[in-house]
């Protein structure tokens, strides 16, 4: 068992550290603001979207089961079919947000390179 | 029953202790001992996160729950990928930019470190120590079952935890990754293999099965032989509380897996915050997977074997071993027993290090010591120590607690996540005027409103009729003064409101002022630890 500590990590201090006025600066640049809006613009109305169709799911079957259980194909009914259809819509999701988040990186990838820049390219 | 089970239980105990020998030689220093180095590749560590969620409670609770009360049953399987969207869309990637080794490395950017890191690691280690009690005692039952005869409770007990601090304090999180990897790749496989079984069975019609489904036939528990439809909502959720039950652990699932302390320490493993955002969708399309499977696990045993025959021979939780057996003989009711017994150690394992890391990181190194090492190497070495603590305490708790009923730990770790964990660390990330007040009550608040409440809730209270014997009676007969299982409905509100309220009657201005430091990091990945090299 290899047992030495090859360094202290804990009293080390952070790989990037900066002045209260630098994180101010940035948080308060228009890039940084354009990060934030884009993220918002995707991640607010995923996050209602999804919250809303699972607990639909819950709430339909627990107070109109009588409907839910409508045969549709065969035996299969809109309960089942409904929570099937939740798994799709979560892949679904996720793919969305992937694609959504390339724009993101983007975004973040200009505000990093300014800010290691202005640290003299750390 | 031959030997069979025991040698693949054996093959795979060898795999893995060759695996824990090889990180043993990779795990020196803080960050390749806690964090794997963060060298972790997005797949892998989809594939961990996927191991760690999908324990005994999903793999063998879920079929037995789907076998007797049928659609219902499913319905924990939709919530359980569902609330990979909260992980994916909130914590995993601002986690992983500005944290280091646990959740409260990001509570404690901005808030005062010591109280926000006792607090943290307290409910870390509440939340930990539930759903390895639930999990250590199911390992004990299952071996039992699965080996009758040859080893016992205790000894399938003490087996488990020694393998599990053997993992942990000689592999750190590079072998409990790789073991969990191995479990995950194992429990899919033999899940497909069922899968593929059951509609074999039905000649691979999807009309046949389903038209069984719809036509259960069992003895109900007055004796009387009734046939059912499966696939109807309601044979667990009844009215009138029901309906509420079930929202109450759709919002526990949802809000407490991206509270899970065993699911968040997985994204420090990685390089960075895109790898763990990756890692998360790698997980969701195993997670999701292997929960619409459990389609023809839970209705498959349910037609095949049926709630009858599974009810005398071993009960709910042998449901997909029996349906194993039935389908294809006693060699496959070994492998897919031995992969219900790697689950548990893998699940088992990663608990283990999450509450190790909390404690040394969290407690020892940053509370008792003010964030200094005294000397090298403390930190990993008291996490080794503590290891050996929390698995001596898991065995003993689970030897102790082996006639109880501990289904309701599981719920109770969710709920705890949901209601102290993660308001905590969403109001952090996204709320500026946030303090320690806020942080410190709302954990409080959420860890005391969920364990009182199921306190009192059908879990634990409730009245017997005389003929009810040892683990199935309730441990307070009286009426169940709070009406569902699921305290999420209640105590989620309640650890917001007390982290708000905290928040709003005191007043700390470096809070305040660190904002935008700790919204920069979380958001860019400015300053993100990076991965170290081996």
């Amino acid at each position: 068992m290899a047992n030495e500590a090859k360094k202290i990590e804990v009293a080390q201090p952070k790989q990037y550290q900066a002045s209260q006025s630098t994180w101010d600066k940035i948080a308060e640049s228009k890039e940084f603001q354009d990060l934030m809006a884009t993220k918002k613009t995707f991640i607010v109305p995923a996050f209602i979207f999804f919250v809303v169709y699972y607990f639909a799911l819950p709430v339909l079957v627990g107070y109109a089961p009588a409907f839910m259980s409508t045969k549709v194909i065969g035996e299969v009914n809109l309960a089942y079919l409904f929570a099937l259809s939740q798994f799709f819509v979560a892949w679904i999701i996720a793919a969305l947000y992937v694609r959504a988040a390339n724009n993101f990186d983007r975004l973040a990838k200009d505000i990093l390179e300014k800010a290691e820049d202005a640290k003299g390219g750390k | 029953m031959s030997n069979i089970p025991l040698i693949m239980f054996l093959v795979f105990i060898a795999i893995t202790l060759g695996i824990t020998y090889w990180a043993s030689r990779r795990s020196a220093g803080a960050s390749a001992y806690f964090a794997a180095s963060r060298q972790i590749k997005g797949w892998q560590n989809g594939i961990a996160v996927a191991g760690d969620y999908m324990s005994a409670a999903s793999f063998l609770g879920i079929a037995g729950i789907i076998a007797f009360q049928g659609y219902d049953g499913f319905l924990f399987s939709v919530g359980w990928l569902v609330a990979y969207l909260t992980v994916l869309l909130v914590i995993a990637e601002p986690l992983r930019n500005a944290g280091k080794y646990t959740m409260a490395d990001v509570l404690a950017y901005r808030l005062k470190p010591r109280p926000v890191r006792a607090m943290a690691s307290l409910s870390t280690l509440t939340v930990s120590t539930f759903y390895m009690i639930a999990q250590m005692v199911g390992a004990g039952t299952l071996v039992k079952l699965l080996l009758a005869g040859k080893v016992n409770y205790n000894q399938a007990v003490i087996g488990v935890g020694i393998l599990m601090i053997v993992y942990v304090v000689f592999g750190g999180m590079l072998a409990t990754t790789w073991v969990q990897i191995i479990k995950a790749i194992l429990l899919m496989a033999g899940t497909l293999l069922l899968s593929i079984l059951v509609m074999a069975h039905f000649h691979f019609s999807f009309g046949q099965f389903f038209g069984a489904i719809a036509h259960v036939t069992y003895h109900d528990a007055k004796g009387v032989v009734v046939v059912k439809d499966f696939l109807q909502p309601g044979l667990r959720y009844k009215p009138p509380y029901g309906p509420l039950d079930l929202i109450s652990l759709g919002l526990a699932l949802i809000f407490g897996t991206a509270g899970l302390p065993h699911i968040l320490v997985r994204f420090y493993t990685v390089p960075d915050a895109k790898t763990a955002r990756h890692s998360v969708v790698w997980a969701m399309v195993l997670i999701g997977s292997f929960y619409i499977m459990t389609t023809f696990l839970g209705f498959g045993a349910a037609t095949i074997v049926g709630p009858d025959f599974i009810k005398t021979h071993g009960g709910t939780n042998m449901s997909a071993p029996l349906l194993a057996n039935a389908l294809a003989g006693s060699i496959f009711f070994a492998f897919i027993s031995a992969i219900a017994f790697a689950t548990i150690l893998a699940v088992v394992a990663g608990l283990t290090i999450s509450a190790t890391t909390s404690f040394s990181h969290d407690f020892w190194t940053n509370v008792v010591h003010n964030g200094v090492e005294r000397r090298p190497g403390e930190e990993v070495l008291v996490a080794r120590i503590s290891a050996f603590v929390v698995g001596a305490v898991a065995i003993a708790l689970a030897i102790v607690l082996q006639t109880a009923n501990v289904a309701f730990l599981v719920a109770l770790a969710f709920a705890v996540a949901a209601s102290a964990n993660l308001p905590v660390i969403v109001l952090s990330i996204f709320w500026r005027r946030f303090n320690t007040a806020g942080a410190v009550t709302g954990l409080a608040v959420g860890l005391l409103a969920s364990i009182g409440l199921i306190l009192i809730s059908p879990s634990l209270m409730g009245i017997d009729p005389p003929t009810v014997a040892g683990s199935a009676r309730h441990l307070i007969q009286a009426k169940a003064w709070f009406p569902l299982e699921n305290p999420g409905i209640l105590s989620i509100p309640l650890g917001f409101l007390g982290a708000i309220l905290g928040t709003l009657i005191s007043h700390e201005p470096t809070s305040q002022e660190k904002f935008n430091e700790l919204l920069v990091r979380s958001n860019t990945g400015l300053g993100a630890e990076k991965a170290g090299a081996h």
